[in-house]
């Protein structure tokens, strides 16, 4: 990105002038190195967000944005439906409500070299994961709904989790408000087989060690310390999600223009929030988290079932589940009073400060925890929301390191079994039903996580906590 | 029979992949552009043309209605565990009419590297250059 473009506000904060169309500035959260190797159309897709109606302060921009369609990945705009405000399904994404939880195990890096191998191959085997992958749970049409205004609340009530899950979800495990009428029969149909699979492409399932802690006192209320063994689930609403993706994509594209808004590009397709169409999306859109909420619920108890077998001396109790495609109503401060907002976060992650009522109280006094996926082989990381992180944008952080390279161009660099190997010499086991995903997937395909997470950190929209690093990715 | 300018190529899109389709009329360039979508999975010329699926859609203008094919391949490719090598594709005016032939997803033969989750709007393009046809847009995996 052309730096001239942007005045800076200070070391990890760029602003975009209001200038033409633009209702709002746009700002970007990043580190200078960040921002020269950031794709130019962060910088057009930001200012585009930022000359939709009823957007509030600013649009944003995380430090691992990137090119998206309409909205940049990594971008988080608030919207005021007072003022005519939209509700996007491109601000949103066709993975709706993607996300990552954390579970405890209880256990340490010796109690998993002792079965990593055999570990490995139980969770690959009991794990349905990649193309056409399906799962064992089969819902009638009833069932489906009730999954869809339950989320992960319906999966414990299930059996599959304990209630303790519930307030480590966001949302508390069931999004509110969710509309199952409005979820066409075609995704209900994408989804019919779907429950409790991870998916393919960057999604992952895996077993990962605390290297480092770098709040020791966040660390201790979060429950981690270094040498701790966690798991990582990265997925999200499945086949349902993209369906009602796809079909609100195409049916605010042509409502925008029926309710007078001008889109700079037919990809930032949106209709306001109090219109038809816009109250049909968010009705569909919350059933769509729910589905991402149960679905990783589900994985969640199989991947327990796997360590009972294994290693029966473990617990995994749940550390936190974000989600980070999603348009949630919130409250935050504007001029001086508190509004309702529709809050976009599209490969965002919210951040809740210390203190904030929708925290669980075990959690509330350190923040929201974050959760940031790395690459496979690289390592993830733990943030806490920050009571600044209001401020700067609407309590947001980056959700991932974003890809450096092409799948195309990666695929040309690597080969599936070298990376396999690769990674087995330093430790890591890797399964995946497709070595072409692999190389698609290879870690050096990816950017340098630590430098987002640490310009995150310095901008104060999350603060670090801990790093933790595979030992085995089972990946879709 | 395809024409000597059918072909389809990939273009690069940061996170995602760009499909693009060429052929000497409308519809032979979108068929080209389905098997630039079965490429972004799998390698098309290892799906062999057991079975037809007819898909149909209707999209106020052809980018829009490239799209809705587009989202209909993913959709008969997610619900039915199939991949497509083969397409006969006939537009009338804002509607399209399909006959897609795959078989099932063979993890063995088909190695399928990555599900596609919808086509998107981004670079999205349906034009004659030079009398040949092309059309393409992003595909989200």
């Amino acid at each position: 990105m052309d730096l001239n473009l942007l005045k800076r506000r200070s070391d990890y904060q760029w602003e975009i002038a209001q200038h033409g169309a633009m209702r709002v500035p746009a700002v970007i959260y990043a580190s200078e190195v960040l921002m020269r190797e950031m794709d130019h159309k962060v910088y057009e897709q930001a200012v585009n967000v930022a000359m939709l109606p009823g957007i509030v302060h600013a649009s944003y921009a995380m430090p691992d944005a990137h090119w998206g369609y309409g909205f940049p990945i990594g971008g988080v705009a608030a919207f005021d439906p007072q003022a005519g405000g939209v509700v996007s399904a491109g601000g949103v994404g066709f993975d709706i409500s993607c996300g990552v939880r954390c579970l405890h195990t209880g256990l340490n890096r010796d109690d998993i070299i002792k079965v990593q191998a055999e570990l490995a191959n139980m969770l690959y085997y009991c794990v349905p994961a990649g193309v056409g992958s399906t799962g064992t749970i089969r819902l009638n049409e009833h069932e489906m709904d009730e999954m869809l205004a339950g989320g992960a609340k319906w999966a414990v009530e299930r059996g599959w989790g304990v209630a303790e899950d519930l307030e480590r979800v966001e949302e508390h495990g069931q999004m509110q408000h969710a509309k199952p009428g409005n979820v066409s029969s075609q995704a209900k149909k994408r989804q019919r087989d779907e429950m409790g699979t991870l998916g393919s492409g960057n999604h992952y399932l895996e077993v990962q060690e605390v290297t480092a802690v770098f709040d020791e006192k966040i660390a201790a209320v979060f429950g981690l310390k270094q040498g701790d063994i966690v798991v990582m689930i990265h997925c999200g609403s499945r086949g349902l999600g993209h369906q009602i993706g796809t079909e609100f994509l195409k049916r605010m594209a042509i409502a925008a223009a029926q309710h007078g808004v001008t889109l700079p590009d037919r990809e930032l397709a949106c209709a306001p929030i109090l219109s038809d169409v816009g109250q049909d999306y968010l009705g569909a859109m919350r059933s769509a988290i729910n589905c991402a909420l149960a679905n990783r619920q589900i994985l969640t108890d199989l991947v327990r079932k796997v360590f009972r077998e294994i290693l029966p001396q473990a617990r995994l109790p749940l550390l936190y589940d974000v989600s980070h495609n999603t348009c949630k109503v919130e409250q935050h401060r504007v001029d001086g009073g508190m509004r309702d907002l529709y809050v976009h976060r599209k490969g965002a992650t919210r951040a809740f400060g210390p203190g904030h009522p929708d925290i669980p109280e075990s959690l509330r006094a350190a923040g929201q925890p974050v959760l940031i996926g790395g690459s496979m082989g690289t390592g993830s990381y733990v943030l806490a929301g920050t009571k600044q992180s209001e401020a700067l944008a609407f309590s947001s952080a980056c959700h991932g390191a974003g890809r450096a390279m092409s799948r195309h161009q990666a695929m040309r660099t690597w080969k599936g079994r070298q990376v396999v190997d690769d990674l087995a010499r330093r430790g890591i086991l890797i399964k995946s039903p497709s070595m072409r995903g692999i190389a698609e997937e290879a870690p050096d395909a990816y950017k340098n996580v630590s430098a987002v997470v640490d310009a995150a950190d310095a901008a104060g929209l999350a603060r670090k906590v801990a790093r933790v690093e595979p030992l085995i990715c089972i990946k879709g | 029979m395809p024409s000597s300018a059918a072909h389809w190529e990939h273009y690069e899109h940061g996170a995602d992949i760009g499909v693009r389709g060429y052929g000497v009329s409308e519809p032979e360039a979108f068929e080209q552009a389905g098997l630039a979508l079965t490429a972004v999975i799998a390698d098309p010329a290892a799906v062999l043309p057991r079975e037809m699926v007819a898909t149909q859609c209707e999209a106020p203008d052809h980018e829009l209605l490239l799209a809705e094919w587009l989202n209909a391949l993913v959709y008969e490719m997610a619900t039915r565990k199939m991949l497509f090598s083969r397409f006969l594709v006939r537009i009338d005016g804002t509607r399209l009419d399909a006959q897609a032939w795959g078989e099932k997803v063979d993890l063995a033969r088909h190695h399928p590297a990555v599900e596609v989750k919808g086509a998107t709007y981004t670079t999205l393009r349906v034009a004659q250059d030079h009398g040949t046809w092309v059309a393409q847009t992003v595909v989200d995996v």
